[in-house]
């Protein structure tokens, strides 16, 4: 997939419509305009029975009103057309990339995988479930599964856009292989675990097309409000015929207008009303606003399986966030160096700098990087001292350090370098106890650097090292916080730790040594308080967690396992990406109200063009709801048609790009909204009703 | 006190009366719909209906419960009119003919008391006392018995179960309408409202004619009629009667009379979903819609153009002189904006945009406050609606306290809020289009389709007011009128029902800062905004061709 632009700042960005994805996707359009597809769509349908019925009349009786007005409504239902044909090419120009990654592939099927000497050559689409392949460097991968020999770096940027190779090995959680993706060196035995015409590139591809889009449950609830509202104004227009006939006979000597004549609102001007009235704005814009927010989550590299999680994703309480990746940068780092009393805060960072020069954990190398930032000492390399003996790092000994001129320097895990001094004559304090019980207590990991020196051994401090909190999660979480979502931790670390780092990052609450089957049981307690739980996962044990989460991200570097479990894949792996999902799903559903709420607040507007339009001849009172002083009957009516056609078109670029969406409390956002979509949709058709009739009225039969 | 003190003065201790009463009356009510233990007497009737009082029912019994109960209620009351010749009491008065019978029957059950008759030359004593008064009470009862189960939809969770209907309705009426009648009635009594058994008295009158007179149980029916928001008068003339609504004071008893349950509820429907304070949303809702219909109908009829309403100062035409334009147009609004449709004026005389606004008050969809129980679960579901819309733009699935909007949510509430514009537009559309039916008209023009207009608004929205000027007794009119009122009596409360069966099923969800507070000035102006662009966007052309086009002309 070529974009790979997810936007840092997030919010909205990728929607920008341009002029030629207009013309292209017209071909679309105009082909939709057949019932038998319109048909779902029923207040477009009812716009199009209105035109053909106009075209009929104006047909019958020509004038240029008649036309006029005939044209504006097919333009309306076009335009319509043209919203969702939009959506719907941004996904197909992304299919096409997906599909050139589909090539056709040749599978060797092994016979029998112990024995991979023997192959049969086959097409990779007569691959079924359970059969074994192998694949060498150079080759594509002919379909999804895990490889269960060997060990390989595979190019996935057919589906990530992510040109960096990645190891894919068998056993653990990076066994999963994507069909579609080219082995760059080595060679793997592959189980395939898909069914034919089922991969994961097969599923993309329905995907953002938006093949097999089913409508979600909000979009249902949405559309039967819409065809509520609907049948209204159907039946407030039709009921209004026999009572304007019985208007116009009750005021004889009145002329005939092109409005009104004794056989009572002409069918032009009926149809006209019916179009300005119902709410075709969001019915024009609803299939669109839902494709868009799922190509939205596309451009950021996440795959919905279903529109039903993304709106999910707007709905969730509760925000399960591994720790390690997700809210800590990964591996825990020194943070500060305790001397005991009587050893200078200097010469034990040296000690313990040259300790770990040799530990090659990311532990030992964040303590070298720690004493050259905070004591400025120069970062020595094994090989500048001489008669230095090495001691690496080992589970086993759980130390490292160096044996230099007779001195030996050992840093590593508090009770290990303690036995160490013991061994070595030395009676560390009980000060030192005291040290590491304070690290401890205060959620770090206490590493203790130790020496002997002439015979004499003795501890010289204690490493502080703590996990670091990613940069900004903190605002994050509180953002959260203010749109009613709770975060919580999951860690493998004991309580105390995890605590700390909860305060530290923000977030509302932790789970610690977590095990899956807790994570499995706090989900089912949220869900069981009427919550929508969201969360990530990677591992063949986050499977069942994943499943039973209302919203499941699997990462893609994850097992075949977790990405069958979750209902989305986050083809870049970033846990953090969590937190655009949610926002992604909130902004859909926001879209769709405001629509909505303007849809619905422009008939105002309509109603005072409209009305006295038609019956300002018979009752001349009514002119005094003509507050836009359009120029005539006629101009007022084509203004408003003319004016709700547009207002689509104008709208096309926010209903792909989504309502702009900033993280705050429901009261806010509505405040905001009702004003912009509310107040700004009652007050912007005046305006630009008016402005249309200035332009119109210079057309013939316009006075 | 210059009238417009007076009148301020008038609407303002009514308002403070209502505000005193709303609490104690709302948690009183809340106790009897909650409460587990039964009378001794409440005990028997459950024993002679053959019901268990603590099995509760599930939404399609608690409907079918509604439904059994109002058919045997109209085919009861139809008998009682045919037949009231061999009965007792019947003053010697003939059978009702069997269009009005119906018409009357399903008018007084689906409390719109739709009057296609007049009272004191049709209906016997016991008519009015077995039959119309007994609807009074039960029609009430009914729909408060629909408006607790909605009101249980919100408040239970994980159940299928709305209460009992039976036990739920003699509660209703036994517990609150019947012992609150009682004291109203003495308090008319007291203020000069007649209260016998006794035969017509025969009166000469000053030019030497011979006048009957009528009397009967009059205060005890007056009293039920404004307190369950039912309106049918025993007399012809209605309030407006001097022995229905003899003084000012007695006036004032009978607009609190009519307001007073339906503001009360909603303090019910908070204490019941353990949230005071989203039943004070809703009955600000209600009230700052009331206030704005009175403030405007008085304003329309204080500030009558025209040169007969400009010399007395007012429009006082179809008004009682003992009452003056300030009461009597707070008894319009009262009566239009509850379902009462008692009168103490001819709303057919108001000025063009003042009788607009009785019309509007009840294409509200009788919400503010509505009927007893109608005006809360009507309310709730304009709620309903507004969260729906509000909820998607707060970026969460509407959910209204703790209940999520779904699909099946918001296909009832938009059948609800269906029934009644169509009924009204097109029963409109209908009479408007049939000459034999336009000539019932008593003026032409744009006046003569308000009146048409006003009478299918009041039947569909069961108020019950006639405009006058229509003669709408003839077997057309009765029939078609009678279907408004039953079709916009029940199709609404079955989808109430339905709603409040799937509100019911729901888990609830825990509120965060996520969620649409719907408690705050916020929410109640949408909700405001939301029934009133609702109304507007639909009634307007028929508005525009009555009395609009009247009012601006």
């Amino acid at each position: 997939m070529s974009p790979k632009n997810s936007p840092e700042n997030g919010r909205g960005g990728g929607g920008l419509l341009d002029p030629r994805q207009l013309v292209r996707s017209l071909p679309g359009a105009v082909k939709k305009l057949n019932p038998g597809t319109l048909w779902r769509n029923p207040v477009m349908l009812i716009v199009e029975i209105g035109a053909v019925f106009t075209t009929v009349l104006a047909i019958a009786s020509p004038s240029f009103f008649a036309w006029a007005i005939m044209a504006w409504l097919w333009l309306t239902v076009l335009f319509a057309n043209l919203a969702e044909a939009v959506a719907e090419g941004r996904g197909k120009a992304q299919a096409a990339t997906l599909r050139a990654a589909k090539r056709d592939t040749v599978a060797r099927r092994l016979a029998d995988p112990a024995d991979p000497g023997h192959w049969e050559t086959i097409n990779a689409t007569e691959l079924r479930q359970g059969d074994h392949v192998i694949v060498e460097a150079g080759e594509i991968i002919p379909g999804d599964g895990d490889v269960v020999e060997g060990i390989a770096s595979v190019d996935e940027s057919a589906i990530t856009g992510e040109s960096a190779p990645v190891i894919r090995e068998s056993g653990g959680d990076r066994c999963a292989v994507t069909g579609g993706t080219k082995v760059l060196s080595d060679r793997i035995i592959v189980r395939i675990t898909q069914q034919p015409g089922e991969s994961f590139i097969d599923k993309m591809i329905a995907l953002v097309e938006g093949a097999d889009r089913q409508k979600t449950p909000n979009e249902v609830a949405l559309n039967i409000l819409l065809a509520a509202l609907t049948i209204i104004f159907l039946v407030a227009v039709a009921a209004m015929q026999p009572l304007a006939i019985y208007s116009k006979a009750a005021n004889p000597g009145i002329p005939d207008s092109p409005a009104l004549n004794a056989e009572g609102v002409t069918g032009v001007v009926l149809a006209s009303l019916v179009v300005c009235l119902i709410p075709t704005t969001i019915g024009a814009l609803l299939s669109a606003i839902g494709i868009a927010g799922m190509d939205r989550l596309v451009q950021r590299n996440v795959l919905a399986l279903s529109g039903r999680a993304v709106e999910a994703a707007g709905d969730v309480n509760t925000l399960l966030l591994d720790k390690t990746g997700t809210i800590t940068l990964g591996n825990r780092q020194a943070a500060q160096f305790v001397p005991v009393d009587g050893v200078a805060e200097r010469e034990m960072a040296e000690a313990a700098q040259l300790a770990s020069l040799a530990d090659e954990t990311p532990e030992g190398r964040s303590i070298v990087v720690y004493a050259k930032e905070a004591y400025g000492l120069r970062e020595r390399q094994p090989g500048e001292l001489a008669h230095a003996e090495w001691v690496a790092f080992t589970a086993q000994t759980r130390m490292s350090g160096v044996d230099v001129d007779g001195r030996l320097i050992r840093k590593g895990a508090a009770a290990a370098v303690m036995t160490w001094v013991r061994d070595h004559g030395g009676h560390p304090t009980s000060e030192v106890g005291h040290l590491v019980d304070g690290v401890s207590a205060g959620g770090g990991t206490p590493l203790v650097v130790g020496e002997v020196t002439r015979g004499r051994a003795r501890v010289l401090g204690v490493i502080h090292l703590k996990d670091v909190v990613k940069q900004g999660m903190r605002e994050r979480f509180a953002e959260m916080r203010r749109m009613g979502i709770r975060t919580i931790m999951i860690t493998g670390d004991n309580p105390l730790t995890a605590k700390t780092i909860a305060e530290e990052a923000g977030v509302d609450d932790f789970l610690a040594e977590a095990t899956p089957e807790d994570k499995l049981a706090l989900i089912k307690k949220e869900q069981e308080g009427g919550r929508l739980v969201a969360m990530t996962g990677d591992g063949t044990n986050d499977a069942p967690a994943l499943a039973q989460a209302d919203v499941g991200v699997a990462m893609n570097t994850g097992t075949s396992a977790a990405k069958e479990a979750g209902n989305m894949v986050d083809l870049d792996s970033n846990p953090t990406k969590l937190i655009e999902i949610v926002e992604i799903g909130k902004q859909l559903l926001i879209t769709r109200g405001a629509l909505t709420t303007f849809s619905i607040a422009n008939d105002i507007a309509k109603y005072f063009a409209i009305i006295p339009a038609i019956f300002a001849a018979i009752y001349p009172g009514l002119d005094t709801l003509n507050i836009m002083r359009l120029t005539s009957p006629q101009s007022a009516i084509l203004s408003a048609v003319v004016f709700n056609a547009l207002v689509i078109v104008a709208l096309i670029p926010l209903a792909l790009r989504g309502v702009g969406y900033r993280p705050s409390s429901a009261s806010a956002l509505l405040s905001r909204n009702l004003y912009r979509y509310g107040l700004g949709g009652i007050i912007v058709p005046f305006i630009g009703i008016k402005i249309i009739d200035l332009l119109v009225r210079f057309l013939p039969g316009m006075s | 006190m210059g009238t417009t003190a007076a009148g301020i003065a008038f609407i303002a201790s009514l308002i403070i009366a209502l505000v005193l009463v709303h609490r104690p009356l709302g948690d009183y009510m809340h106790r009897v719909y909650t409460g587990t233990r039964h009378s001794a007497v409440e005990r028997v009737i459950y024993r002679l209906i053959g019901v268990r009082p603590d099995a509760e029912q599930r939404w399609g019994g608690y409907a079918r419960s509604v439904l059994a109960f109002s058919v045997i209620s109209i085919l009861v009351l139809y008998g009682l009119q045919r037949l009231q010749d061999k009965l007792l009491l019947s003053l010697g008065m003939r059978p009702v003919t069997a269009d009005v019978a119906w018409n009357t029957a399903v008018s007084f059950v689906t409390n719109t008391n739709w009057q296609a008759y007049s009272g004191e030359s049709t209906m016997g004593h016991l008519v009015q006392m077995a039959g119309l008064a007994v609807q009074n009470f039960v029609s009430a009862a009914v729909g408060m018995a629909v408006a607790v189960a909605l009101v249980r939809g919100f408040a239970r969770s994980r159940t299928d179960l709305l209460g009992n209907f039976w036990v739920t309705l003699v509660r209703g009426t036994i517990r609150v309408l019947l012992p609150f009648a009682f004291v109203g009635a003495l308090v008319l009594v007291a203020g000069g409202v007649v209260q016998n058994l006794a035969s017509p008295q025969e009166v000469t009158t000053l030019a030497g004619g011979v006048q009957h007179i009528t009397g009967g149980p009059v205060a005890s029916q007056e009293i039920i009629k404004e307190l369950g928001t039912n309106g049918g008068g025993f007399y012809n003339a209605n309030a407006s009667h001097p022995f229905e609504n003899p003084t000012s004071w007695t006036n004032w008893v009978e607009i609190f009379a009519i307001l007073v349950i339906p503001f009360s509820l909603p303090r019910t429907f908070g204490r019941m979903v353990g949230q005071v304070r989203q039943g004070g949303a809703i009955v600000a809702v209600m009230a700052v819609l009331a206030l704005a219909s009175v403030a405007l109908i008085s304003f329309f009829e204080l500030s009558a153009s025209g040169t007969v309403p400009q010399a007395v100062g007012a429009a006082l035409e179809g008004k009682e002189v003992r009452f003056g334009v300030a009461n009597s147009a707070t008894f319009a609004a009262a009566t239009t904006l509850t379902s009462t449709g008692a009168v103490n004026s001819f709303h057919d005389s108001y000025t063009p945009l003042g009788g607009m606004m009785t019309t509007v008050n009840m294409m509200l969809g009788e919400v503010a406050p509505g009927g007893v129980g109608s005006g809360l679960y009507g309310m709730l579901v304009l709620a309903v609606i507004t969260v729906f819309v509000a909820g998607l733009m707060v970026g969460r699935t509407p959910e209204y306290l703790g209940k999520r909007i779904g699909s099946r949510e918001i296909k009832l509430a938009s059948l609800y809020f269906l029934v009644t514009p169509i009924l009204v537009l097109t029963g409109t559309a209908v009479a408007m289009g049939s000459p034999e039916q336009r000539a019932s008209m008593g003026n032409g023009g744009a006046h003569g389709l308000s009146e048409v207009l006003y009478a299918f608004t009041s039947a569909s929205n069961n108020n019950g007011s006639a405009f006058a000027g229509l003669t709408a007794n003839t077997p057309w009119y009765d029939v078609a009128l009678g279907l408004c009122m039953v079709l916009g009596r029940f199709l609404p409360m079955i989808f109430v029902l339905g709603l409040a069966g799937s509100l019911a099923r729901q888990a609830p969800i825990p509120e965060s800062t996520g969620t649409l507070p719907t408690h705050r000035p916020q929410f109640v102006g949408m909700v405001v905004g939301v029934t009133l662009i609702l109304v507007a966007l639909t009634f307007l052309p028929a508005l525009a061709l009555g009395p609009l086009a009247e009012g601006l002309s």
